[in-house]
């Protein structure tokens, strides 16, 4: 492993609920700038390594490190770890008593230490950026389904975090919110954001991905470029998922 | 998708009519039993013990001065249960191996308190504890009686906290930590607050039990409504003052417990509504489970 350099390095991590193995030794290197498009039926795992990566669940073995420091080690504080890295949810998550405002200052605020003012003036650049200015003193129910996905992606924006990862972001959206928050993911690929996106729009991780990794069965079966990964798949299971979801009309 | 709110007040031809055979079967209803009471053996008797015109308007005025003792034990006690049951609930709620001796000792205070019936408490701790004679220790009967009812209410508000706490989607605190808040941080900022707008309807049932009790530390001998009643009573020979004593506490009652309704009720709507303001059911909304 090259490690050192890398913005993230999985190294055989494994996860089992119970009797149920859901991770079965998962390794992954991730450069900066990079952005890798998850894909692999539901249940094949993608959830819970985004979720082990941010230390949400611990693993049962394995590695993981960032920027080449070993987060998964003895005695790490994971409070320190999870600042550096933004998770976005599929159900948004918002603080439903918090203003907009107050959901993306929470932790620049109490984690980061910044005062009101400046976390405010910061907030308020992110959210001109994605059109959500006008509703920075509203509360989260106030919002429709695409803009509280995209409040919920400033917030996670606002810590400045190192890598993002993204959990089926639009899953919970009716379709004609979708593309106002993959447009929001674009722009940030664009700017070189390092990100982690599980996703079943496959046409948009063909776009953007800089690499695609098939999930099955808790292990990366196969990853590679959108063109290899979606033009000539290697693998039998790779090919019968994309066939799949080419049935379902989502390609 | 709006709420539309029943028509339950606005008066359509259906409803004066519902309105009309309501209240006419209601006069009904009362008037019977008024005559049967009053064509009833004991009638007299029991108009003079109970209902006794000049010996009620003696006692409402000098029950209603002790009543103050009554606010003020119900609002020393309501401002210290109302912290240390969220402290119980906090202290429970604990996570990991380290935590268990405090996990455990406020189970065991919970338990306890809820256990034991009040009025024992009461008796140990207000006659208990000063007959030790430790220098330093209070004798005062207000102290403890405030002390016992603290011990006693705090226990069952704790459980309404902590189901409330527990009400709380494990999401939210997903985002939270996520964020890199910490444990603590993550339950003052985000998990507390939507707590406590879920529990105030029960905790408003706790506060009206909680004002009942009171008249438990006459008991101890502090002159409190009841006491006075007491007093009163064996005076006259006569169970008007005791009549007019409960009359004060329904009176003061009543407008708790309709205001418990009235927030229950407007949770349920807010359940069904979608476009409402910061409801319970829009906090649970966006909480959804992950898959
Ligand atoms: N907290 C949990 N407890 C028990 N089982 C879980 C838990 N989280 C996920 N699983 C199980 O792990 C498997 C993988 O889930 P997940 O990572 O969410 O997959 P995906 O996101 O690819 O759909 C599923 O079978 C799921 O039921
Ligand atoms: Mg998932």
């Amino acid at each position: 492993m090259t490690g050192t350099g890398a913005a993230l390095v999985v190294e055989d991590i494994w996860k089992s609920f119970g009797q149920l193995d859901v991770l079965c030794g998962i390794d992954l290197e991730v450069a900066e700038h990079e952005v890798i498009a998850l894909i692999g039926a539901s249940g094949s795992g993608k959830s819970t390594l985004l979720r082990c990566i941010n230390l949400i669940e611990p693993v049962d073995a394995g590695r993981i490190l960032i920027k080449g420091e070993e987060i998964t080690a003895k005695g790490v504080n994971v409070d320190r770890i999870r600042r550096r890295i933004g998770i976005v949810f599929q159900s948004f998550n918002l603080f439903p008593h918090m203003r907009v405002m107050d959901n993306v200052t929470l932790g620049p605020r109490k984690v980061l230490g910044r005062s009101a003012a400046d976390a405010e003036t910061a907030a308020m650049v992110l959210l001109e950026r994605f059109g959500l200015a006008e509703k920075a003193r509203d509360y989260p129910d106030r919002l429709s389904g695409g803009q509280q996905q995209r409040v919920a992606i400033v917030r996670a924006l606002a810590m400045q975090p190192d890598l993002l990862l993204l959990d089926e972001v639009t899953s919970a959206l009716d379709p004609e919110l979708v593309a106002e928050v993959l447009n929001v993911i674009r722009e940030l690929a664009a700017g070189g954001m390092t990100m982690l996106i599980a996703t079943h729009e496959m046409g948009f991780a063909r776009d953007i991905a800089s690499r695609v990794c098939f999930l099955d069965g808790g292990r990366i079966l196969e990853q590679g470029s959108p063109r290899q990964m979606f033009g000539e798949p290697h693998e039998a299971r790779t090919r019968q998922f994309l066939n799949r979801i080419i049935e379902a009309g989502r390609l | 998708m709006r709420a539309t709110r029943g028509p339950r007040f606005g008066l359509g031809a259906e409803g004066a009519r519902a309105l009309l055979i309501a209240a006419g079967s209601t006069a009904v209803v009362f008037g019977v039993l008024a005559v049967v009471a009053v064509n009833s053996s004991g009638w007299p008797l029991f108009q003079e013990k109970f209902l006794n015109g000049p010996v009620f308007w003696e006692a409402l005025p000098k029950v209603l001065g002790k009543f103050w003792i009554n606010v003020q034990l119900f609002l020393i006690a309501e401002v210290l249960i109302l912290v240390l049951g969220l402290l119980l609930a906090v202290l429970r709620s604990l996570p990991g191996p380290v935590f268990f001796p405090v996990r455990l000792l406020a189970t065991l205070y919970v338990d306890l308190f809820r256990a034991v019936p009040g009025i024992l408490v009461i008796f140990m701790l207000g006659f208990g504890i000063p007959a030790l004679r430790i220098p330093g220790v209070p004798k005062d009967q207000f102290f403890w009686a405030v002390v016992s009812l603290t011990l006693l209410y705090s226990a069952y508000v704790s459980e309404v906290y902590r189901a409330g706490i527990e009400s709380i989607h494990p999401s939210q605190t997903a985002a939270a930590r996520s964020l890199g808040l910490s444990h603590a941080q993550t339950l003052r900022y985000v998990v507390v607050p939507q707590a406590v707008r879920r529990v105030v309807p029960p905790l408003l049932n706790d506060f009206i039990g909680l004002q009942k009790d009171t008249v438990l530390v006459s008991f101890l001998g502090v002159v409190e409504i009841f006491n006075e009643a007491g007093i009163l009573e064996s005076a006259r020979f006569n169970f008007t003052p005791y009549l007019a004593t409960a009359l004060v506490f329904v009176v003061v009652t009543l407008p708790l417990a309709r205001l418990t309704d009235v927030l229950l009720q407007r949770e349920k709507n807010g359940r069904i509504a979608s476009g409402g303001s910061r409801s319970a059911a829009a906090m649970q909304r966006v909480s959804q489970p992950l898959p």
